[in-house]
């Protein structure tokens, strides 16, 4: 199986053509939006962090900026600086920059204000986007993919339809020889069980016991039931009655082939095959420790319908229930509630999805992308803001 | 599982609840099918939401609630079947804070 996608100087392959904007902090937000909203190839990469956090979090947030920026969907990079901010910008800039993509920078500070910045940011974004619109895709074989998989807004059905289609790709991604990975440590929660019992080696279930540990004694930290943090008010209005349960659906998107390893936060695969990323459960942390990790694109199981993308990755949005399929037709991709109704069988839908992802690895454009719906995202942190 | 539409899945043969896709189900009896294609008729004790569970046999408070063939929690109270399994008569027995807090301030 092959598709057709940017192949970068460090042999990494793009579904995407961006120049990434990043802020190196919040505080520079309405810069990058102001740069991205006047431009056209460009995608802003807004988060909240980068100032007022410990050390170990700066770095985290300085890494994982990074590795956004080294993402093969951006074809370069603009980094937006303050001037006064926590992350580490000079390394930010030379790390991506070593990727041998162009990179600019702008400092708000030094340029003498917001309005002096937006306008040195649209020049350099222009330069950039000119310098990268050139580039052509190419034939490459889907052993470059690498493809994160996440569940959210989920109810009953996401466990019986959306993640069963999403573990039927996992598997076939996997055997071609690509890359999967997957998170929400905090549902595994009552099905770590399970996934030690397809880890790789006995360190590597190991590791699956001690970041679901972690997990749940954060949420015991408080001192409350974690019911209605986790599974959400939304998940129990939907059927699904407790963490176990929505766990144990949850898992399914994974698939049934062996797990490589657990990768922290701001790491990536070492190789192919299917891999934990720590996470927590919620989307916009998520879906960036997938991109951190270099994937390509997203497979995105909802039943309730969650609506987002993300800056620089095309998600493809799978529902479950039928019935929100209907209602929120303008937000997903495909309708795997065609198997709750009968009218697909598990295979028929995951070889027609299949399909559709390499066309979106290909070009074809997901449904929250063509509405824009792309800006939801931050970096999960571990610290507190001080 | 082509070519019929559910109104009822047994997930697993261990499993003593079904997860039901029809609403306003109530003193209706519903066809629950299993992997194998098994069919089991259970009539509805209450009102069940799409999506939702049922109970397929009869359960006692504390026992354990089975579904993917594992424990999704412990019921809170006596669950006959036909009966809507939930969060009015199921917890879960993990992130369990509280139980910590309570422990801790005895």
């Amino acid at each position: 199986m092959r598709f057709r996608g940017y192949v970068r100087s460090d042999g990494t392959v793009g579904s995407r053509n961006y120049v990434a904007v990043i802020p190196s902090v919040v505080c520079v937000n309405e810069v990058v939006e102001a740069i991205s909203s006047r431009t056209t190839m460009t995608r802003g990469i807004y988060h909240h962090q980068g100032c007022c956090q410990l050390p170990p979090d700066l770095a985290r947030v300085t890494d994982s900026l990074i590795k956004l920026g080294q993402n093969p969907n951006a074809g370069a990079a603009l980094v937006v600086s303050l001037g006064c901010e926590g992350v580490d910008t000079d390394r930010l800039v030379a790390e991506i920059a070593a990727t041998g993509k162009p990179v600019e920078r702008v400092n708000v500070q030094e340029i003498g204000g917001t309005a002096r910045a937006i306008q040195a940011g649209m020049d350099l974004a222009q330069k950039l986007a000119v310098k990268i619109s050139g580039q052509q895709r190419q034939d490459v074989d889907l052993a470059s993919a690498i493809i994160g998989i996440k569940c959210g807004a989920s109810d009953a059905t996401s466990g019986l339809a959306s993640n069963v289609v999403i573990g039927y790709l996992a598997d076939r991604i996997v055997e071609a020889g690509g890359t999967v990975i997957f998170g929400e440590t905090t549902e595994f929660i009552g099905a770590e069980h399970i996934l030690a019992r397809r880890a790789k080696t006995p360190e590597v279930a190991a590791r699956i016991y001690e970041i679901v540990g972690r997990m749940e004694d954060r949420a015991k930290s408080m001192g409350v039931d974690m019911r209605s943090g986790q599974p959400t008010p939304g998940n129990i209005k939907g059927g699904l009655t407790t963490i176990e349960e929505k766990s144990l659906g949850a898992i399914v998107k994974s698939g049934t082939k062996p797990i490589e390893g657990v990768l922290e936060y701001t790491e990536a695969p070492s190789s192919p095959g299917l891999w934990i990323k720590d996470t927590p459960g919620r989307e916009i942390e998520v879906l960036t420790a997938m991109s951190i990790a270099g994937a390509q694109a997203m497979l995105f199981s909802t039943g309730r319908g969650a609506p987002q993308g993300f800056p620089i990755a095309p998600v493809l949005k799978i529902c479950g229930n039928p019935i929100t399929y209907e209602n929120m037709s303008g937000d997903m991709d495909v309708n795997a509630g065609l198997i709750i109704t009968g009218e697909r069988s598990i295979e028929e839908l995951g070889e027609e999805t299949l399909a559709h992802l390499i066309r979106v690895m290909s070009g074809e454009v997901t449904k929250c992308e063509e509405i824009r719906y792309t800006t939801s995202m931050d970096i999960y942190t571990l610290g507190p803001v001080i | 599982m082509r070519s019929e539409r559910l109104t009822g899945l047994k997930v697993n043969d261990r499993d003593n609840v079904a997860t039901l896709f029809c609403s306003a189900c109530a003193s209706h009896e519903v066809e629950v099918v299993d992997r194998q294609g098994r069919r089991i008729s259970v009539v509805v004790t209450g009102d069940i939401p799409y999506g939702h569970k049922i109970a397929l046999g009869d359960t006692r408070r504390g026992e354990a609630v089975i579904k993917y063939g594992e424990q999704i929690g412990v019921a809170t109270s006596d669950i006959r079947t036909g009966q809507h399994v939930h969060v009015h008569n199921v917890e879960s027995t993990r992130g369990r804070g509280d139980w910590e807090e309570e422990a801790g301030s005895r």
